[in-house]
């Protein structure tokens, strides 16, 4: 039995760029799937698809369900749609933009006006409510832009990179919101470019690269999969170096890499905190000064890197737009 | 998955697509835009500005050299020149619709409406009738600046009161009418900027070839027969006629001669083919 969002064979072309090439996706009810990839992966055309902006080439996709290709308008009731950009009518005022969007879900003017109130209220922007957005901080219109998307509590939830671009306490308090709706039953894909946001938000994550889905699994069988664990040392003196790289290859279970120019050395491990104690007393044996020593664990930027083949370039945030008008 | 779907039907109202569902979404919209209009009121005083500055500069500056059938005297040229300024005023209300839509697609909230289960063509029908409330604010406001410069209806011959509001209503007909091209144009540009001059750039050859500001009569013969088979001429014309205004082009051109039904059959037309163009581009957009 297929799941709240699925997606088999997706197919999407513009022009002579395969954004999608054969994507399939499968999101169990009631759980939270990250989609990560690189810039121009397909991210933002697979939720595009998912969403019945955007006529897939080829495939079948289900949202909640219902066919999106045979009942785009049935689908349309049954999801949310928070897009990267905070899309709100900045000239209206929170409420009329809320109470705006209850109508256009086919809400009377009277029950959408009461919900309007009741998420001005839950995203904390009660006080702002009669102001127009155009005032708003960015993090406020964001939000807006959030509760727009759950003004039916829809049970399908898409988000296209929703805290791109936010600061530190905003992004937490969007991230409490996903929280609760996922602990309400909400099902939810989402797209984004912080790999500790899939980390900390998503059971299950895709790793989606020229239009494919290259790996899935959760967060740990994702690192798993790059390998375990390392060590990793800074010595103090860069003629230390090459005595420190004899010390390492005695306890690693690979090659030593060095970074010259920063005088750090990794070498796979396997044995944990009590191995890197015993390479901490070895080093100090052989008199070598260190500046910093550490077990590290992959993170979900090594994984990509390994998966990918290249770095994530996270920080044009135009292209993902740009990606879907190519 | 069956629970899941049952529950969203069951919630669900009516299934879309109805001719009620259509206007309530359209006029959901339409408030929308008006609400947008009155915070930005300076749009509002420029759309103004900028034909009362025509009625003068045409009025004082060209008034007392132009020729209109056979009279040079600059009231002549003033009760000509106001049905030709009324009906460019209306179609200037197509760059607007073009730049508001194209700016709505460029913030992503043409993505949020295509998501929601709305009437399909609501965005561009409510973005169209609440330019037809500012088009017709925009008369409201040049008439009167109209009739302190000279202007008077019946200058010519005989009219009415009813036959006054008839041509009003053809004006509104045809800035309606070239709203609809103007959604297209915002929807088939990238920048709110592109659609601002690209729906402007057109409407002067449109305007210009026309009966509106001279007489046709003294244009080349080949110029001449654009400028009367113009559809914006056709409603120039159709305005003279119910003000009773001087200048009718004195031509056995079909719309020349039945300029009320060519305004009507033209206008209808150009709402026809170009929101059908425009539902299917608003239907395929991508941001």
């Amino acid at each position: 039995m297929p799941g709240a969002i699925y997606a088999e064979g997706l197919v999407k072309t513009f022009g002579d760029v395969k954004a999608l090439d054969g994507v399939d996706l499968d999101v169990p009810e009631g759980t939270v799937l990250g989609l990560l990839g690189p810039n121009g992966a397909g991210k933002t055309t697979t939720v595009r698809c998912l969403t019945t902006l955007l006529r897939p080439d080829r495939g079948r996709a289900e949202v909640a369900g219902l066919d999106v290709l045979k009942h785009p308008n049935e689908v349309r009731r049954s999801i949310g749609l928070s897009g990267q950009f905070a899309a709100v009518d900045e000239y209206l005022t929170g409420r009329e933009n809320l109470q705006m969007v209850g109508q256009l879900y086919q809400m009377k003017a009277k029950p959408a006006k009461a919900r309007a109130a009741e998420l001005l209220d839950q995203f904390d922007l009660a006080d702002a409510a009669d102001r127009p957005a155009k005032t708003y901080s960015g993090g406020m219109r964001r939000r807006l832009d959030l509760a727009a998307a759950l003004v039916v509590s829809p049970p399908v939830m898409f988000m296209d990179e929703p805290t791109t671009g936010l600061d530190p306490r905003n992004r937490q308090l969007l991230w409490d919101v996903i929280k609760r709706l996922v602990s309400g039953g909400t099902t939810l894909l989402l797209t984004t470019q912080y790999l500790e946001e899939a980390d900390h938000l998503a059971h299950d994550i895709a790793v989606v690269d020229h239009g494919r889905v290259i790996a899935r699994g959760t967060s740990d069988q994702l690192k798993a999969q790059t390998g375990g664990e390392r060590v990793e040392v800074v010595v103090h003196e860069r003629e230390h170096i090459a005595t420190a790289r004899e010390v390492l290859a005695g306890f690693g279970k690979g090659d030593t890499t060095v970074e010259e120019h920063t005088r750090k050395l990794t070498v796979p491990v396997t044995g944990g905190a009590k191995l890197l104690a015993e390479v901490i007393r070895e080093l100090d044996t052989r008199g070598i000064e260190i500046d910093d020593i550490g077990l590290r664990r992959p993170t979900l930027d090594d994984v990509f890197l390994s998966l990918t083949g290249h770095v994530a370039e996270l920080r044009s945030n135009e292209e993902n737009g740009k990606e879907a008008a190519a | 998955m069956s629970t899941l779907t049952d529950a969203v039907r069951g919630t669900a109202p009516a299934p879309g697509g109805s001719i009620g569902q259509s206007v309530r979404d359209s006029l959901v919209v339409a408030r929308r835009n008006l609400i947008r209009m009155s915070r930005i009121p300076e749009m509002v005083i420029f759309g103004l500005i900028q034909p009362i500055m025509f009625v003068v500069l045409f009025t004082y500056v060209f008034g007392g050299s132009m020729d209109i059938g056979g009279s040079t005297s600059s009231t002549d040229y003033t009760n000509f020149l106001m049905a030709g300024i009324f009906a460019q005023t209306v179609t200037f209300a197509t760059a607007g619709a073009g730049a508001g839509i194209a700016d709505d697609m460029h913030k992503g909230l043409i993505d949020r409406f295509r998501s929601l289960p709305m009437a399909r063509g609501a965005v561009l029908t409510g973005r169209t009738l609440a330019d037809l409330v500012q088009t017709a604010l925009t008369l409201l406001v040049l008439a009167g600046v109209a009739l302190l410069v000279g202007w008077r209806v019946g200058s010519n011959g005989d009219t009415n009161a009813f036959r006054v509001l008839g041509a009003f209503g053809l004006l509104l007909l045809l800035g309606y009418a070239f709203t609809w091209i103007g959604a297209l144009i915002g929807l088939s540009v990238r920048t709110p900027e592109a659609a601002t001059s690209g729906g402007l750039i057109w409407l002067f050859p449109v305007t210009f070839i026309s009966n509106a500001f001279v007489d046709t009569s003294n244009m080349t013969p080949w110029l001449r027969h654009i400028a009367e088979w113009n559809p914006f001429s056709a409603t120039v014309q159709a305005c003279r006629v119910l003000f009773a205004n001087p200048g009718q082009s004195a031509s056995d051109a079909w719309p020349m001669e039945h300029p009320v039904w060519a305004s009507l059959i033209y206008s209808v037309l150009i709402v026809l083919i170009f929101r059908t163009l425009a539902v299917r581009k608003y239907r395929s957009a991508a941001a």
